[in-house]
């Protein structure tokens, strides 16, 4: 797959064909930053989730703009179209809404504080590491490419050990979720 | 070629207007088609043969109040409407109406087009849950166990596909299947695949009936025991926009099952390719979706559920065996 524009031009002008696709990267930053918001600063759980599927949204477009298609594809698939439905429907299913009591106020005073404190390190840490490394551009080879085809090669070949550890995984999860429901029925 | 920006504005209002007079005119075509096996005329009075009907309707709709009921989330249940329009619109970009109209010819345009149905699955399980109504709540739990068991074998049918034409877009797969029926997917002569895919197609089409809801699959709006499902609450052109998305997806799958089944834009005896072979082909299509619609009853949940669960599943798994045995062997 092609980048959308290839070579990058140094200083687009906002009308041009580089312009536009920059306004669009943009707006995926923007999905991305204001669904993590919503989902962090919202108080009902349904919004919450509202707020992780927008999120989500924003990163498949990002993958996008990374140049590979195919996990933008699995992103919207399996985070947006199984995930948080997954999440909505457990939270629909299990209590009703409730009022968010003040519960211990001692911890729950200290918990905004912390959480953001840890947050704003952790992002000035990566802010700081991505300024200061020298970025090497390496030239794109056909492994890198990023289309289906190439996936599902090095996933047979050169990572065929991983492919079969996660049919494991998953094989496992089959069995534990068909001996959980078995178990209720009686 | 490809830097115009007149392509990009006239596929946006082609697509536009074909979208929204499908969505017009399906509506029109559903209650004279149920009027018809009813043994009633159905609409008439509103223009000849009530052809201006969708046009009253949208005028009612528009003109209603937008009411917002008391303890509803009130974002979440003005959003859901639109949600439920946007997928069904944007699929439309990659479906190749013929070899030469299609919007955006991409790789893994298949992929794109189930990334876009699960989107839509949030849309009535937000506006049922926005509704704050316990059928609305009800209706969208049944809406999602339905939509979430559906999408299994039908990805798995398609897998099918995908590994017959070796690609994942949509042109390429059509292409794949040029030349007269017995190329088609379904009648495919090339490695005996005849004799076993119309299983894959039956499977396809009632997955794709239950994914958009309709019936005999309609639980998320059974009237007789949820009055109307997550649509309880919404009024005007809330319930418009939820209605148009429904006939959308109706569009959308039956262009899907044309493209990977029914050879795409390819006539029949190999002479005349064109758009309008699709055009006759995804109208047979929904003709027969509503057909089905007023012929059967609607049926249970949990037969539903089995329906999927232990028929559907794995037959379609033994299709993927198959068609790599058929492929491999012959």
């Amino acid at each position: 797959m092609q980048p959308l524009v290839w070579p990058p031009m140094a200083n687009p002008t906002l009308f041009s064909l580089e312009g536009a696709v920059g306004i669009i990267f943009l707006l995926t930053i923007a999905l991305v930053v204001t669904g993590g918001l919503i989902a962090v600063v919202s108080q009902r759980l349904v919004r919450a989730v509202s707020g992780l599927a927008i999120c989500f949204t924003g990163l498949a477009g990002v993958y996008y703009f990374l140049l590979s298609p195919f996990v933008a594809m699995m992103q919207l698939l399996i985070y947006v179209g199984a995930v948080s439905i997954l999440i909505a429907f457990g939270i629909m299913m299990a209590t009703p809404e409730q009022e968010i009591g003040p519960g211990n106020a001692w911890i729950s005073r200290l918990v905004g504080p912390l959480g953001a404190s840890v947050g704003g390190l952790f992002f000035a840490a990566l802010t700081i590491l991505g300024l200061k490394t020298p970025w090497q551009v390496f030239p794109r080879t056909a492994e890198a490419s990023g289309d289906i085809e190439q996936v599902g090669k090095t996933l047979l070949t050169s990572h065929s050990m991983v492919f079969e550890l996660i049919s494991i995984v998953l094989l496992m999860a089959i069995i534990g979720a068909l001996v959980i429901a078995r178990r209720g029925r009686n | 070629m490809e830097t115009s920006i007149w392509r990009p504005i006239i596929y946006l209002v082609g697509i536009m207007a074909f979208a929204g007079v499908n969505a017009a005119y399906l509506g029109w075509c559903e209650r004279k088609g149920a009027g018809r096996i009813q043994r009633r005329p159905g609409p008439k009075e509103v223009g000849p043969a009530g052809l201006l009907q969708p046009l009253a309707d949208g005028i009612k709709l528009m003109t209603k109040q937008l009411l917002v009921p008391q303890g509803v989330d009130g974002i979440i249940f003005r959003v859901a409407p639109v949600i439920a329009m946007i997928p069904a619109i944007t699929s439309m970009v990659v479906i190749p109406f013929s070899g030469n109209i299609q919007a955006r010819a991409m790789e893994l345009s298949v992929l794109l087009l189930f990334a876009l149905a699960s989107l839509a699955m949030i849309a009535i399980l937000l506006g049922g849950w926005a509704s704050g109504n316990k059928y609305a709540i009800i209706s969208s739990a049944r809406a999602v166990s339905q939509n979430l068991a559906y999408e299994i074998p039908m990805l798995l049918t398609v897998i099918a596909i995908v590994m017959i034409s070796g690609s994942m877009n949509l042109r390429d797969i059509a292409i794949d299947q040029q030349g007269g029926f017995w190329h088609w997917n379904i009648f495919r002569f090339e490695n005996g695949h005849f004799l076993y895919m119309w299983v894959g197609f039956i499977i396809f089409f009632i997955c794709s009936i239950a994914e958009t809801n309709r019936a005999p699959f309609d639980m998320a709006e059974a009237e007789s025991e949820l009055v109307a499902g997550f649509m309880t609450e919404y009024s005007s052109m809330g319930f418009g926009l939820f209605m148009m998305g429904e006939y959308l997806n109706i569009v959308v799958g039956a262009c899907l099952t044309a493209t990977l089944f029914l050879g795409g834009w390819d006539c029949p005896f190999g002479q005349t390719p064109g758009v309008w072979w699709f055009l006759l082909k995804i109208y047979i299509l929904i003709f027969t979706v509503i057909w089905v619609r007023w012929t059967f009853p609607r049926t249970q949940v949990y037969r539903l559920l089995n329906l999927s669960w232990k028929i559907l599943i794995p037959f379609s798994l033994v299709n993927v065996l198959v068609t790599a045995a058929f492929i491999k062997v012959f």
